[in-house]
């Protein structure tokens, strides 16, 4: 998932979940069945994992743009000059001494 | 929210934590039912009524046992368990009671209901104060929900009185 399909997934778990407890919670009383209110939220769980959970293509919409590899190519790291600096001291003392 | 495994905890403690607030609104619904229990019971029969060895005094009895409790049950309810107590009074303690017989009511439908039976717990005093008391016979009920707090009231039938003498 990219960024903005967590946000998403977020969101959605957090509404599912509310409104499937709030329709369990009004059918259970309406009909007067305790077990009917339990059984709408644990179907409303399952359902509300199977939605936000697993990595779905729709939480993909706007991936991360990685930099394309022949572009890198173009443009190296830096190389670490520990080598060349050394010699470049050496030479400094010299001159200052002389 | 980064891994499968993230999102599925989450998911899961915001589950059980709205299954809370649930289970507190369902227990709150309970106040808004206003039972209205009713209940006789007579008394049919002393069987026998006699000194212990001890020296206590020890009662049979057969009643008849009639409630209507129906009121009492709510979507939240799960059972009731209601039982029947003698209650008097005697020159050592203020108050007795003495449980005399209980049952546990299941649903609505059985809540209604008509019982003839003996006692079916010892009805024995402390001491042998027991001739020719008066005493109240109290239908006692404890509403136990699904979820929440336990409700427990009582109907008061006074007007009933032990024989004079041990037969």
């Amino acid at each position: 998932m990219d960024w903005q399909g967590q946000k998403q997934a977020e969101l959605w778990m957090q509404i599912l979940l509310l409104v499937f407890a709030a329709v369990a919670l009004a059918t259970g009383y309406i009909i007067g069945s305790f077990r009917m209110m339990m059984l709408i939220y644990a179907g409303g769980v399952v359902f509300t994992t199977l939605v936000t959970v697993p990595n779905w293509p729709f939480f993909n919409r706007h991936p991360l743009k990685w930099l394309d590899p022949s572009e890198a190519e173009k443009h190296p790291k830096p190389q670490k000059a520990v080598v060349s600096k050394d010699k470049k001291k050496s030479s400094k003392k010299v001159t200052a001494a002389g | 929210m980064h891994t499968f495994g993230y999102r599925a905890n989450a998911l899961l403690t915001y589950a059980l934590t709205i299954l809370a607030l649930m289970c507190t609104i369902a227990s709150f619904s309970d106040n808004f039912n206003f039972p209205s229990p009713s209940a006789e019971i007579q008394v049919l029969n002393f069987n026998w009524f006699q000194k212990q060895p001890h020296g206590n005094d020890e009662v049979s009895l057969t009643m008849n046992i009639t409630a209507d409790l129906q009121s009492l049950f709510t979507w939240n309810t799960k059972q009731l368990f209601i039982f029947v107590a003698a209650e008097y009074e005697t020159p050592q303690n203020s108050v007795n009671q003495v449980s005399l017989w209980d049952a546990i009511i299941p649903a609505k439908e059985h809540a209604k209901f008509w019982f003839q039976t003996a006692n079916k717990y010892r009805f024995v005093d402390q001491g042998s104060n027991l001739r020719g008391k008066e005493f109240n016979l109290t239908l006692h009920w404890h509403v136990m929900p699904k979820t929440g707090k336990m409700l427990a009231d009582k109907l008061v039938m006074s007007g009933f009185r032990l024989p004079e003498e041990y037969r």
